[in-house]
C-alpha cells in the first residue's frame, strides 16, 4: 500500500512538473517579445525543474542520490538566475526594444507606487 | 579563522556527500582536498563574507522558505497569463531602489528578483535595479517592496551579528560602475 501511495506520488510530481515545463514552452510561443519570452524559460526552470527533480527524488527513496538530486537542485536555483540576468542584461544594454523606464524610487508607501497601478488599471484594460 | 572552519565543513560535507565511498583512503583524500582549497582560498585573501556569506546564518533558512513560496504562487500565476488565450501582459520596464547595504544583500536581491516569474533584474545602477515585469501583479508584488524589506531585514541583523560595518552605498556604486 505504501508503495502504491509512492508511486502515485512520484507520477503526480513528474506529471505537474512536465506539465509546468510545456506551459513555459508554450509561452516562449505565445509571448511577444525577448524580455516577456524570458520569464517563460524561468517557469521551465524552477517550478517545472523542480516538480520533476522533487519527483525522482521521491522514487529513489531516501539515500545519496536523493542527496545528489538536492545539489541539483541547488544548483539550478544559483544558475538559471543568473543565466537569465545574463541573457536579458545583454540585450537591454545593447538596446533591444523595451518598453520605457519608468522611475520608481518610492517603495512600499503609498506614495508614487500605488498611485501608479491605480493609473495603469484602466489602461491595461485597454491593452487586453 | 572561523569562516576557514565552516568553509572546511562545508566543503568536507559536499565530498562525503557525492563520493558515498567510506574509507580511510579516499577521505584522507577528501581531507587534503579540502584543506588545500582553503588554505589556497585564505592565501589569496578571498575568504571574506562576500566568497562565503557564513554570517548570513539562520536568518537564510528564514528567508528561503518565504522565497520558495513566492516563486511557486508567481508561477502559477505568469503560467496562467500564458494559459489565458488574450494574453493579458503588460510589460514594463521599473528602476526601483534596493535598500540592502552589502552588495551580497544586493546580490541576493537581484537574484531573488530574477528567479520569480514575472520579474526579471536588467541591471544594477548605484543602489538601484532595472527590472523587466511581465504583468500589473508582477509589477505591484515588486512595487509593494516586501522582497526588499525581507533582504534587508536578513542582512541588517547579520551585520549586527557579525559586528562588521557593511560596505557603504557609494562603495557598491564605484564597484557596479566599474563593472
Amino acid at each position: 500500500m505504501m508503495e502504491v501511495g509512492r508511486e502515485i506520488g512520484v507520477w503526480i510530481l513528474l506529471v505537474a512538473g512536465s506539465v509546468f515545463c510545456v506551459i513555459g514552452g508554450i509561452g516562449m510561443i505565445r509571448l511577444p517579445d525577448f524580455y516577456t519570452r524570458s520569464h517563460a524559460a524561468s517557469i521551465t526552470d524552477t517550478l517545472g525543474a523542480t516538480l520533476i527533480l522533487l519527483g525522482l527524488a521521491l522514487y529513489s527513496g531516501f539515500n545519496l542520490i536523493t542527496v545528489k538530486l538536492f545539489f541539483v537542485l541547488f544548483l539550478l536555483y544559483i544558475t538559471s538566475p543568473t543565466a537569465a540576468h545574463a541573457l536579458v542584461k545583454a540585450a537591454y544594454s545593447k538596446g533591444l526594444d523595451a518598453p520605457d523606464l519608468e522611475d520608481v524610487t518610492e517603495i512600499g508607501g503609498a506614495t508614487s507606487s500605488s498611485a501608479d497601478s491605480a493609473t495603469l488599471r484602466p489602461d491595461a484594460k485597454g491593452v487586453n | 579563522m572561523k569562516r576557514s572552519f565552516v568553509l572546511f565543513v562545508t566543503l568536507m560535507a559536499v565530498w562525503l556527500l557525492l563520493s558515498g565511498h567510506y574509507n580511510a583512503t579516499l577521505i584522507a583524500y577528501g581531507v587534503l582536498s579540502c584543506v588545500g582549497v582553503v588554505a589556497l582560498m585564505a592565501h589569496l585573501e578571498i575568504l571574506d563574507h562576500e566568497a562565503l556569506p557564513a554570517h548570513l546564518g539562520f536568518r537564510l533558512f528564514l528567508y528561503i522558505p518565504w522565497l520558495l513560496k513566492e516563486v511557486v504562487l508567481s508561477n502559477f500565476a505568469v503560467a496562467k497569463v500564458i494559459l489565458t488565450p488574450s494574453l493579458p501582459i503588460h510589460p514594463r520596464i521599473l528602476r526601483i531602489k534596493a535598500s540592502q547595504k552589502t552588495q551580497v544583500g544586493q546580490v541576493a536581491y537581484a537574484n531573488s528578483i530574477t528567479l520569480t516569474p514575472g520579474t526579471v533584474t536588467l541591471d544594477v545602477r548605484n543602489g538601484h535595479f532595472i527590472v523587466h515585469a511581465l504583468t500589473l501583479d508582477s509589477a505591484e508584488g515588486l512595487l509593494s517592496g516586501e522582497m526588499d524589506r525581507r533582504v534587508a531585514h536578513m542582512e541588517v541583523h547579520a551585520a549586527i551579528h557579525e559586528g562588521h560595518a557593511p560596505d557603504t552605498a557609494a562603495d557598491i556604486g564605484n564597484r557596479s560602475e566599474r563593472s
